[in-house]
């Protein structure tokens, strides 16, 4: 499993892990711990070419609907249908089970103004207040 | 945000944060989104028990010998079904047929009637009534700031409290008894807002945390928990309850809301009868009417609704069914003879998503199938 620590961050509370060119994309822990039971997700279409900063997959707890941002531009490699199938698995396992698709990176570059773990803890606290 | 000058805060406001109440501003008052989360709660209540801090609902007491004129006048419903120790759920109208309220009243006496209130709404009520008392021998008082207020809620609740007031499982839905609890005089009806069988106490605020906390012990073999606005709304959506300021007001009659059964035209005279009568005889321009998606998705109150491509209305209310595992809503259709099973479609986040027109309530609990 991921640790939260090795992962960037978004301001829109997207993770994302990077190996070579292919990244991972999941909703981060405190996200999901604000918007509670989540009981629905719309993925990404296979093979479709996102955008970074822009949206790209829908998440839905019983409360509120959530937008889930392209932490980077790229096209989408693999999707997780286990996350379609049970989105419980997003408030269980936000870092492991559930991450939500990936994706083939067109510039790596991109990665580098995201936040790290202690940058988004930071941010977090920010905006808290 | 900073409304902290505004915002009322309920005598267990500090028993509900340190339950791990979210709190969130609804309306005025502070009150818990959820708990541990909403489908817990939700599911608590439907199979077992669970308890919610509902003192910002309001208290309208009427008083005197014209108690019953003065509410058989102002309401579509017939005040004759609430005899002693009963209540009757009716809607409060205005000079259109549009709504001042929906509310219960209890006949505590032939001369001393409860009337349970919305929170956003109890002054207007109140004014209301007086305005109508004018010329009657009633008084009519509101003490929504002298009472709290709990609901306790699921089929095992009845079991809970024999122990704690074997009067109150004794009484028949929308049954009340006066009692004494902890020294203080409460009411314990058998209503609630949930679908689900269960208790709401009414009670002065020096004895509410003790109620509370009393409820929480008897409830502990049950597993009770303490459930948030989150799973009082999903509850009540899906048991077709009606939530004032967004399925109802000021501008939507009785008829319209698809409440009907509420209207008692045989009743005599009462507050815009003449106008429901013609509403009625005319046929409706928009029904309150439910739907069920039939792909996933989550609909939200402002999703539009469609059928055959043309705009129908918007939902009112609308939510993630926990207990049919899917969205569910209504709204206002500017087609009132919608039939249970037409297909429709939802519009969420700019996609058309199918549903089909449904029958409301969407889930009944053990309130709709009530033994004593």
């Amino acid at each position: 499993m991921p640790k939260q620590e090795e992962a960037k961050y978004t301001k829109t509370h997207e993770w994302i892990l990077v190996q070579g060119r292919e990244a991972t994309v999941g909703l981060s822990d405190h996200a999901q711990h604000e918007m509670g039971d989540i009981v629905f997700v719309e993925l990404p279409k296979s093979a479709q070419n996102v955008e970074k900063e822009k949206p790209c997959a829908v998440v839905e707890s019983v409360k509120s609907a959530f937008d889930i941002y392209a932490p980077v531009s790229g096209q989408i490699s693999v999707l997780n249908d286990e996350v379609t199938k049970d989105p419980a698995l997003i408030n269980q396992s936000p870092m492991d089970k559930a991450w939500l698709f990936k994706i083939q990176l067109s510039d790596t570059d991109q990665v580098k103004d995201l936040m790290d773990w202690t940058a988004y803890q930071e941010f977090i606290k920010q905006a808290a207040h | 945000m900073t409304t902290a000058d505004t915002v009322r805060k309920t005598v267990l406001n500090e028993t509900m944060s340190k339950a791990g109440g979210k709190m969130v501003d609804f309306h005025g008052w502070e009150l818990p989104i959820q708990f541990e989360g909403i489908l817990k709660e939700h599911a608590a209540v439907r199979n077992s028990a669970g308890i919610f801090d509902v003192s910002h609902m309001g208290q309208v007491f009427v008083t005197g010998p014209d108690s019953f004129k003065l509410l058989q006048k102002t309401n579509a419903n017939d005040l004759r079904k609430a005899t002693v120790g009963k209540g009757v759920y009716s809607h409060l109208l205005n000079e259109n047929g549009g709504l001042v309220d929906d509310i219960i009243a209890f006949c505590l006496s032939l001369s001393r009637y409860l009337v349970i209130v919305n929170a956003t709404t109890s002054t207007k009520d109140f004014k209301w009534l007086c305005a109508k008392a004018a010329k009657m021998n009633v008084k009519v008082e509101n003490k929504s700031d002298d009472y709290s207020m709990v609901a306790v809620q699921g089929p095992n609740v009845p079991k809970m409290m024999e122990i704690f007031a074997p009067e109150a499982v004794k009484l028949p839905r929308f049954g009340i008894v006066e009692k004494k609890v902890f020294g203080a005089d409460c009411f314990i009806s058998r209503t609630g807002y949930t679908g689900e069988d269960g208790f709401e106490i009414t009670a002065p605020h020096a004895v509410i945390i003790n109620i509370w906390d009393k409820m929480m012990e008897l409830g502990k073999p049950y597993g009770i928990v303490p459930c948030g606005l989150g799973a009082r709304d999903t509850l009540r959506l899906e048991s077709g309850y009606l939530l004032y300021g967004q399925d109802v007001d000021d501008d939507h009659t009785t008829y319209e809301s698809n409440y009907g059964w509420v209207v008692a035209m045989d009743k005599g005279d009462f507050t815009a009868k003449d106008i429901l009568l013609k509403q009625k005889a005319e046929g409706l321009k928009r029904k309150l009417t439910g739907l069920i998606l039939t792909a996933g998705g989550v609909p939200r109150p402002g999703c539009k609704v469609f059928k055959d491509g043309k705009e129908l209305g918007q939902l009112a209310s609308a939510t993630y069914s926990p207990t049919l595992k899917k969205g569910i809503g209504v709204g206002y259709m500017s087609d009132p003879n919608l039939k249970p099973g037409e297909p429709l479609e939802v519009e969420i986040h700019g996609k058309r998503v199918p549903a089909t027109a449904a029958k409301v309530p969407f889930h009944k609990g053990t309130a709709f199938t009530f033994k004593l």
